[in-house]
């Protein structure tokens, strides 16, 4: 048996919050390992989400989830310009369209306030309007927050595993964690790539953090139920039409379908929250995407002459209760922060932090780093400096997100290379915009060639 | 103009090299205009035709037929020979007012204020996207701009048993391009009952061996990472599973609007391409459109070509030159058409 990696501590899942936990225990002087089973980090529920980063206002009060949201939400702002991560400060409107929604603002208010978040204000129609001009003037009355923000959802967890990197941590992909045995003081974990030894393990694995928990540990507390939530995506000339997230009024089971802005200037409608059986299957519907155009429209009635740029899905790791499901287990080294739903890309920060503490608790103690290096990664965010405005970018790729070739041959190389169309749209935006690739598809599978695991030609023409 | 400072300033500037842009840049030479400029984002210029490895091509220009290619590159020497300025790798990424023009090269950003300029950035197929298909997102869903581009700019294979979507013209043109690369299509579906092309067109999918229906919806698309079938659901409900590696995506064409969409230019609602009057020109009278930007939904190459032409010397007569139908550099179209 060959052991391919030893190290204080091995994360399973290259998600958001395992990305996370790596920084977090790399700077804290743990030796780390994070084992993907996929070819590149992200690849499930953290593939497609909101990009909101949220305040907690109406998060479950007093529990780990509005502690970590708050924290998370607290380092970001701590920690985003020297790691080069963008923030569009949007703010967001919790917005009533009948008397009933607007009756239950009071509620949201109060709620709000208990949760600390003390720059909540009510907002009348005519001050709505004031703010976003181009909102349907159907809207009654809103609940302003003004530290609900958007973030870029793949730089960000990019950014915290190559800080660990940098920082001497590990990482390997293509290493599915599919076994284990723990003999007292070590654990030998089985991945897809060879043995790994390691006296701590964190399982980060999302939507198959039971699965992990089932292989490794021999049971689970907690079942994965995946819901789906689908998005339609507006081209970029919606973005002047509205500045703030728009939510609507929420209900007991989801955050419901939201009108915001993304950080690559975009406008989007969603998510839905569809119960499904697959944890992988994020394919979208037709009747969904359009009850979605129907609804955007109706809050922002210009969309109904925007084209629509892109369409998707993504699948929270939701369980049989709404609370994280965090696993402590000192006696066997293991932590699982599992069913981290719909909150994770804000709260893994906090998450992070929270392992530390448990990891502490069992009895692990490592010396945190003094200088540690900070990397800072290529901002994509449409609303400061891209790579394009500097000279010598070689040619535009991508023309649609003026994507460069330098962006592309640096994505495709590094400590942690793109090998995969996916990984590569995360680290550049390639292909993301309004022609999906009509005009660059072309030149991109030429500028990938032999790169990617699964590659865009799948033979070549010999004349 | 020296194509060093960063700004600078034109009579016309001409946004596109493809057809349009071309046949613009020459009856504005013809005219008389000196000071234009072709503005093109591509490293090579030439347009759409570039990647259509097939005839025909430039009967109405050149009197003969050409693959577009050949067609592409006599538009670019005819560009040359005539000393009209050709700047590639030139993005436009704003229009201003007037006729100031924000660029991005790799040299640094530039602005250049053109006295007119003449948008003629084509046109391009919806992809699955905007049409709202349901299904995953695997590899292999392309458009055939893309696919032909793969196949005659870079000799790269996407997939060798795609289902096709869509029967327009240029649906029928992709099963030719499959069968030169030996691709071999499984079916070509269309939500609509009827084909858009004439009878005979649409007979040519048979002697391709590649099987049409009608009236069918795409329900889903399935494939870890690259597709591995598709799903589909015909008028009477029934469904059926192909098996196949990629889906192409044919038609649907959509003037590539963006910048003037983003320029505040008035669009036309039914078709989103730039409003133009009799003249070519757009709701800010230092902008004029042409060719399939215009056209919607598309039309051939001549057709763009003349189009251009048409732009060019409407553009050189603003300006005050005097222009007459013989400067114009090919022979009026006398075929009437829809
Ligand atoms: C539609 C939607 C909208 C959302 N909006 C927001 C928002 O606006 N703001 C916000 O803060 N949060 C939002 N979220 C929530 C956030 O995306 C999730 O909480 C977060 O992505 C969960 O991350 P994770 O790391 O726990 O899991 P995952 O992202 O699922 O990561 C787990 C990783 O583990 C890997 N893995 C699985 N099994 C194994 C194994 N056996 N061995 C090795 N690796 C394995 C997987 O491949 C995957 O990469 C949203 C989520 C969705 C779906
Ligand atoms: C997939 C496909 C297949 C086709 N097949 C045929 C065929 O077989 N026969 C036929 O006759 N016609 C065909 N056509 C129609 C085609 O549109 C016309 O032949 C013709 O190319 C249109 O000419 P154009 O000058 O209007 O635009 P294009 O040829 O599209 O040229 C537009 C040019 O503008 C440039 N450009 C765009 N935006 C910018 C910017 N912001 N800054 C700088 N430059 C920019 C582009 O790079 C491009 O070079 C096809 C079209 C498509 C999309």
């Amino acid at each position: 048996m060959q052991i391919i990696s030893e190290r204080d501590v091995a994360i399973v899942g290259g998600g958001v919050v395992g990305c996370a936990v790596a920084r977090r225990l790399t700077l804290e002087g743990a030796s780390t390992v994070l084992l993907e089973k996929a070819t590149d980090i992200l690849d499930g529920a953290s593939k497609g989400n909101s990009a909101i980063l949220h305040t907690g206002f109406d998060a479950p009060p007093g529990t780990l989830e509005w502690q970590c949201v708050q924290a998370g939400h607290r380092e970001y702002l701590e920690i985003h310009e020297s790691l080069g991560l963008p923030v569009l400060r949007t703010g967001a409107m919790v917005a009533a369209w009948s008397k009933e929604e607007e009756e239950r603002l009071a509620e949201v208010l109060a709620k709000g306030r208990s949760n600390g978040v003390d720059d909540l204000r009510l907002l009348g129609r005519d001050q709505i309007l004031e703010m976003e001009p181009h909102l349907s003037p159907s809207v009654r009355a809103a609940i302003h927050i003004p530290r609900e923000y958007v973030i870029d959802p793949w730089s960000a967890p990019l950014a915290y595993l190559l800080q660990s990197l940098e920082n001497g941590g590990e990482v390997l992909c293509d290493a599915e964690v599919t076994a284990g045995e723990f003999d007292g003081s070590h654990w030998l974990l089985q991945t897809g790539r060879g043995t790994v030894r390691c006296r701590y393990v964190i399982n980060c694995a999302g939507l198959y953090g039971d699965l992990v928990d089932k292989a490794v540990l021999g049971d689970a507390d907690f079942t994965i139920l995946p819901r789906k939530g689908q998005f339609v995506v507006f081209d970029k000339a919606a973005a002047s039409l509205i500045n703030s997230i728009i939510l609507p009024v929420p209900s007991r089971r989801t955050k419901g379908i939201v009108l915001f802005p993304t950080i690559f200037g975009n406008m989007m409608v969603g998510p839905t929250a569809e119960d499904q059986e697959s944890r992988d299957d994020a394919s979208v519907e037709r009747a969904t995407l359009d009850m979605l155009a129907e609804k955007g429209k109706a809050m922002l009635p210009d969309l109904k002459n925007i084209p629509v740029t892109a369409t998707y899905a993504g699948i929270r790791p939701a369980t049989e209760a709404s609370p994280y499901r965090i696993r402590n287990e000192p006696d066997r080294h293991w932590i699982t922060l599992g069913g981290i739903r719909s909150t994770g890309l804000t709260a893994a920060l906090g998450l992070a932090w929270h392992a530390h503490a448990l990891l502490r608790e069992q009895g692990a103690s490592f010396t945190p780093l003094e200088n540690p290096v900070v990397p800072r990664v290529p901002n994509l965010a449409e609303h400061l400096p891209r790579d394009f405005s500097r000279p010598g970018f070689g040619e535009i790729v991508c023309h649609c997100e003026m994507v460069t070739s330098r962006e592309i041959t640096a994505a495709l190389t590094g400590k942690l290379p793109a090998r995969s169309l996916a990984a590569l749209k995360r680290r550049t935006r390639v292909t993301m915009g309004r022609c999906q690739g009509f005009y660059c598809s072309a030149r991109l599978a030429e500028l990938t060639r032999a790169k990617f695991a699964t590659p865009l030609g799948v033979g070549e023409i010999n004349d | 103009m020296t194509d060093s400072s960063s700004k600078t300033a034109c009579t016309v500037a001409i946004i596109g090299s493809g057809p349009a842009g071309v046949g613009a840049a020459l009856a504005l030479h013809k005219a008389g205009i000196d000071d234009v400029v072709i503005l093109e984002r591509d490293q090579e210029a030439g347009g759409v035709p570039r990647h259509c490895g097939h005839p025909p091509f430039g009967l109405r220009e050149y009197h003969r037929i050409l693959a577009g290619p050949s067609y592409a590159a006599r538009n670019i020497q005819a560009i040359t020979e005539a000393g009209i300025r050709l700047l590639t790798g030139h993005t436009v990424t704003r229009l201003g007012k007037g006729g100031s023009l924000d660029l991005v090269t790799s040299q640094g950003a530039r602005t250049i204020a053109a006295q007119r300029v003449l948008l003629a950035t084509g046109t391009r197929e919806t992809p699955r996207a905007a049409r709202f298909v349901s299904g995953g997102r695997p590899l292999g869903i392309l458009n055939t701009g893309a696919l032909q581009a793969m196949i005659y700019l870079k000799g790269m294979i996407p997939f060798r048993s795609p289902l096709v979507v869509g029967t327009e013209l240029v649906s029928f043109s992709a099963l030719w391009t499959c069968k030169k690369a030996g691709i071999r299509p499984v079916v070509m579906i269309d939500e609509e009952k009827k084909t858009g092309v004439s009878r005979l067109v649409a007979m040519s999918h048979r002697y391709m061996g590649v099987p049409m229906l009608l009236g069918v919806e795409i329900i889903n698309i399935q494939g870890r990472d690259r597709v591995e079938s598709v799903t589909i659901r015909d008028g009477n409900g029934a469904i059926r599973e192909f098996a196949c590696d990629g889906v192409l995506f044919t038609g649907r064409f959509v003037p590539e609007a963006s910048l003037a969409r983003l320029g505040d230019l008035c669009l036309d609602p039914a078709t989103g391409c730039p409003a133009v009057d009799s003249e070519g020109r757009c709701s800010d009278p230092a902008y004029f459109a042409a060719g399939n930007l215009v056209h919607a939904p598309v039309r051939v190459a001549g057709q763009c070509y003349r189009s251009g032409v048409q732009a060019g010397l409407a553009i050189a007569r603003d300006l005050g030159g005097r222009v007459h139908e013989k400067d114009c550099p090919i022979p009026p179209d006398r075929r009437k058409r829809t």
